[in-house]
């Protein structure tokens, strides 16, 4: 169940838990989120992530026990997409590190011709949409009240010792260059926070405990308790169907 | 092959007669969601194949990767096919080429229009438009509207206002 076998079921593991569990870390905003519109955007959001999800646990196993009947060291999603939403800057940060990232390597997976080139063809038209969001709500944050300046330098400071692990090279993902893929993520997200006025993070890009982490199975400690909550039903209830 | 750009996966070149016939029954499946457009102006369906041993395989390519609508869509191309005699019925799903909002036909644009959906820009390059063009009320026909935001009631739209008759409206979003 927990197949790590080949370089390639690795590599759907690492896209499919990210994509996984940043959607249910976006749907706990479902009847949270500060305007209605809002909601709409982070709830489609997280259907398009969980789409992607649904695809690439597929190509590990069975989606569902891929899904629901995993522990946690057997998760192999980064570390920055289980982080709680925090406050909605927060959330906003943890979108705009991650969806800059996603195009990224979606982009760079797409143009090869390996086993993820179909789905991230497809999934790079979706992660557009979402790092528009991202950074439309960077720019209003980081552009608008004293108020809101302050909570969005506070998100993207908190979240910033988690975005080295984005770089780790993931067995499986053949012909990426992640010292250039970095270069791009640091190149465009310098570029969205200068036009939000907003300066970019500094400080180390990973904890010296925690390097590339979360794609070895460890993760932090707020993630044991989603997933017992993403988990408790299908647990409770083996085969339950609507 | 009846409807849409080559599809990987889809087979051999020619369809018979037989598969032309199933691929025009599936086509004309309604969208669940926007049930004035066929499966056929939406350009989802990529193809019908028939196997040797007497199943029907038709290959179906999703708007969005996570369009809850696949399911349904499935189900009905199943029910249709059923009732035309072909009881052993596979659906697949497949993601390459990756759909895109060009492939929906000009009769799906003005369906989509008649039903009060704004219908997609034309564009070559995938992600959001970039350039201004505008997009039109589907009430009023003005071309004064502004966006409220690009997630709409399903993955597929976002949700627009017309300045000038002040009414919201759904414009299927480009991809």
């Amino acid at each position: 169940m927990t197949a790590t076998d080949t370089p390639t079921v690795n590599a759907a593991l690492a896209l499919g838990d990210d994509a996984l569990i940043l959607s249910h870390r976006l749907g706990e905003w479902a009847g949270h989120a500060p305007e209605l519109e809002e909601e709409v955007a982070l709830a489609n959001i997280a259907l398009d992530l969980l789409g992607q999800a649904r695809f690439l646990l597929s190509m590990a196993g069975d989606e569902d026990e891929m899904a629901f009947l995993r522990e946690e060291r057997s998760f192999r999603n980064l570390q920055l997409v289980e982080q709680p939403n925090g406050d909605f800057a927060h959330t906003i940060a943890r979108q705009l590190y991650f969806s800059l990232y996603q195009h990224e390597l979606h982009t760079d997976l797409a143009a090869g011709d390996g086993p993820f080139a179909g789905l991230a063809a497809k999934a790079v038209k979706e992660t557009a949409y979402h790092r528009d969001h991202a950074v439309q709500w960077t720019l209003r944050l980081g552009d608008g009240t004293e108020e809101s300046r302050r909570r969005m330098r506070a998100a993207l400071d908190a979240l910033w010792k988690f975005t080295g692990e984005m770089f780790q090279p993931v067995e499986g993902l053949d012909g990426i260059d992640w010292a250039v893929l970095e270069g791009r993520w640091l190149t465009a997200l310098t570029g969205v926070l200068e036009q939000a006025g907003l300066a970019v993070p500094e400080g180390p890009r990973t904890g010296a405990w925690a390097a590339g982490a979360g794609r070895q199975g460890l993760h932090t400690e707020p993630f044991g308790r989603m997933l017992a909550e993403m988990q408790h039903l299908h647990r409770s209830h083996p085969g339950a169907s609507w | 092959m009846v409807t849409g750009p080559a599809g990987s996966g889809s087979g051999t070149a020619t369809a018979t007669r037989l598969e032309e016939e199933l691929a025009a029954l599936a086509g004309s499946v309604p969208d669940p969601e926007l049930p004035v457009l066929t499966l056929a102006d939406l350009g989802v369906l990529r193809g019908v194949r028939m196997h040797e041993d007497g199943h029907a395989e038709v290959t179906l390519t999703p708007t969005y990767t996570g369009c809850p609508a696949v399911e349904a869509m499935s189900a009905d191309i199943e029910r249709v096919l059923a009732g035309h005699g072909i009881p052993d019925v596979r659906v697949r799903t497949v993601l390459s080429p990756a759909w895109s909002t060009d492939d929906i036909t000009a009769e799906g644009r003005r369906k989509l229009a008649e039903f009060g959906i704004a219908p997609p820009r034309p564009h070559a390059a995938g992600g959001p438009v970039p350039v201004a063009l505008s997009v039109r009320c589907p009430h009023c026909g003005s071309t004064e509207t502004e966006l409220l935001s690009r997630f709409s009631s399903t993955a597929c739209k976002a949700l627009r206002r017309c300045t000038a008759c002040r009414e919201p409206f759904d414009h299927f979003k480009e991809l």
